[in-house]
């Protein structure tokens, strides 16, 4: 245990490293913690459905979560059920297997509802484009709020897409909490 | 540099006898894949560290049946029938293309069995995929995976595309091994353009090879300790991975590498400045990583979760045709690097990871060693880089020019068969992921397993669904 201990506190918190903070992420951390709390009054809760990616905004988005930029910490949590769910965050062109289980995701998550396409395939079908086996851009199946492209999009541009649908969310009052 | 392949075009007739001799010398079944127009078959097979590629012409689009001599051939030739309409093999339901009719999984019956139905979305940040489990009480008496979740038509984008437009797809076939992926293609182009690259371009290859593998083995080990209920190793390896992403960013451009190893070279190079920066990356990472392994290895609780369980043995691998770091957990001497040690491996001797138990606990420490090994051989590399240009300027290669590019990749050995159109065309691509061969070994790992283990278990393994989707 006490080795355990040596290394946390070793490695310190590297949410605000002394090193090479990025400013700009900073900055949409602490505006999206406000907005989250002030439209929802709670945590944003977000659901993630690969509809047909390569795995590499998987990889992005996995990056959310480590310490750097603690994105539980900030007011934000993925959850296991649709249901719970605020934001839907979509990754790839949609494939055409994946079409039916991503529209019932969408159909059992609560009103009112956003999705953020993730990745230059969610935001136009990216290299893989539109096939027998692919539908191509997120929106193509879905009304998409807002959508990021890159390949990958990086974590901080992934933060600031959130940031921009929750901002433009036209929900008249907030959830109560 | 170029892969030699042994190729023969042979009749329907010695398709098996054939297949039954590269299995009875020791072969392994590589890759199976066909093409349209004439209508053929290709069996890439690994027999005594060489490529034998056997070419079967179909008549009436049906060939004999290899699943019996290799079992991972099940899959692919399930994948053929769905993208080819050639038919072998008794399981009829379709892989790839899954329409709408209902999935017919095997039912297991008696007291007390009930089904659990996982997928395709789960619960977590992952790939989309279906398991089917069958219990009693907590124990699994059976798992059936059905994927092609994520099938979107790589091969056929493939054949609308320049060959140098093929090798940024081909870095998209599975994300987390874009760098391999990317290799394998340029040596397939460059065996077909009889074209060598610049030593400085191979061994900066290496370079980002290995720094590809030691960031998936940073995350995974990570994700395995949480698993485990250990959630101080996902914070720490996943602290460690992302300073490794962040000097990949600042120093080639692109967090995962993607698109920096192409046709004739790298599109990257590294001055004294990004040298330095790596070998302190190294020295940093070695004595953090090597502190992690003595807890790891010394926790109760990871100890207790990961010792025994989903236990592969080693004939049972051998028997599946498992490739990559499952197969080297189970005991059985598999990597690239080393047999045969394509270039410029065959200059860095990289050293063997391996472990007999074939647990999640033997997939744990194989991820440990490479990751030492890996920082062993980037100090090597950045010792006696070569100096000159890291790319040349490809030949076109002739219409219908083929070959074959082997890498092994972070998971296990990656295959690019490529075969050149005209005018710089693709006429026909095949990546080949070694999540074909260790899928099905992730069948046979689980059972007798409870269910709450098999996240651990499935995360030991980590496959890739997009890379064999494709």
């Amino acid at each position: 245990m006490h080795r355990i201990l040596r290394r946390i506190v070793r490695a310190g918190i590297v949410t605000e490293p002394p090193r090479a903070p990025d400013p700009a992420l900073h900055a949409v951390a602490r505006r999206l913690e406000a907005l989250t709390l002030e439209r929802l009054g709670r945590a944003l809760a977000v659901r993630h459905v690969d509809a047909g990616s390569c795995n590499g905004c998987e990889l992005e988005i996995h990056a959310l979560g480590n310490p750097y930029y603690n994105l539980e910490g900030l007011g934000m949590k993925f959850v296991a059920s649709p249901r719970h769910a605020d934001l839907l965050l979509v990754t790839g062109p949609v494939s055409r297997n994946m079409e039916q289980a991503l529209l019932r995701t969408y159909a059992a998550m609560p009103e009112p509802k956003l999705v953020v396409a993730v990745g230059d395939c969610g935001c136009t079908g990216g290299i893989f484009g539109e096939s027998y086996a692919s539908r191509g851009r997120v929106s193509n199946v879905l009304p998409v709020d807002v959508a990021v492209p890159g390949c990958p999009p990086q974590p901080a541009a992934i933060l600031q897409a959130i940031l921009t649908a929750v901002t433009n969310d036209r929900r008249s009052s907030p959830a109560s909490p | 540099m170029s892969v030699l392949v042994e190729r023969h075009t042979i009749d329907a007739a010695d398709w098996i006898p054939l297949h039954l001799s590269v299995r009875e010398d020791g072969g392994r079944l590589g890759a199976l894949w066909a093409s349209d127009g004439p209508a053929t078959v290709h069996a890439l097979s690994v027999v005594h560290e060489r490529l034998l590629c056997l070419d079967l012409p179909l008549t009436d689009l049906s060939y004999p049946d290899l699943s019996t001599l290799f079992p991972a051939a099940a899959r692919m030739q399930r994948a053929i029938r769905d993208l080819h309409g050639f038919r072998s093999g008794e399981d009829e339901r379709p892989w790839l293309i899954h329409g709408d009719a209902p999935y017919a999984f095997v039912q297991v019956e008696g007291d007390g069995v009930h089904e659990i139905p996982v997928g395709p979305v789960h619960a977590g940040i992952i790939e989309p995929g279906h398991f089917r489990f069958s219990v009693v009480g907590e124990r699994v008496l059976r798992l059936e995976q059905r994927l092609g979740y994520v099938h979107k038509g790589i091969e056929r984008r493939f054949e609308s595309m320049s060959l140098a437009e093929g090798a940024r797809l081909t870095g998209r076939v599975s994300g987390d091994s874009t760098v391999a992926y990317a290799w394998a293609y340029a040596m397939a182009l460059e065996s077909a353009a009889s074209a060598s690259v610049p030593r400085r371009g191979a061994w900066l290859r290496a370079l980002l090879l290995e720094r590809e593998r030691i960031a998936n083995h940073l995350g995974d080990l990570g994700y395995l300790g949480n698993d485990g209920g250990l959630a101080f190793g996902l914070a720490q390896f996943s602290r460690l991975k992302e300073d490794l992403l962040r000097l990949n960013a600042r120093l080639f451009g692109h967090r995962f590498l993607m698109d920096r190893v192409v046709p004739g070279g790298t599109t990257v190079d590294l001055d004294t400045a990004g040298r330095d920066a790596i070998l302190e990356e190294a020295e940093r990472l070695e004595e953090e990583v090597l502190a992690l392994r003595a807890i790891y290895y010394d926790h109760p609780g990871l100890q207790d979760r990961c010792i025994n369980c989903g236990r592969l043995g080693a004939r049972l691998a051998a028997e599946l045709g498992v490739v990559g770091l499952a197969a080297r957990a189970s005991g059985i001497a598999i990597d690239a690097r080393i047999f045969p040690g394509f270039a410029p491996y065959d200059e860095l001797e990289p050293a063997l990871c391996a472990h007999r138990n074939g647990d999640v606990a033997s997939r744990i420490v194989v991820r440990f060693e490479e990751i030492i090994e890996s920082l062993r051989l980037e100090r090597r590399i950045l010792a006696a880089l070569p100096s000159g240009a890291p790319r040349i300027e490809l030949p076109q290669p002739a219409e219908g020019a083929r070959g074959v590019g082997w890498i092994e990749g972070w998971r296990g050995e990656i295959f690019v068969a490529l075969e050149a159109g005209a005018g710089g065309t693709i006429r026909r691509c095949h990546p080949h992921d070694p999540s074909w061969q260790n899928w099905p070994a992730l069948e046979h790992a689980v059972l007798g397993n409870i269910v709450p283990d098999f996240p651990l278990i499935n995360k030991s393994f980590n496959l890739s669904y997009s890379g064999a989707d494709l």
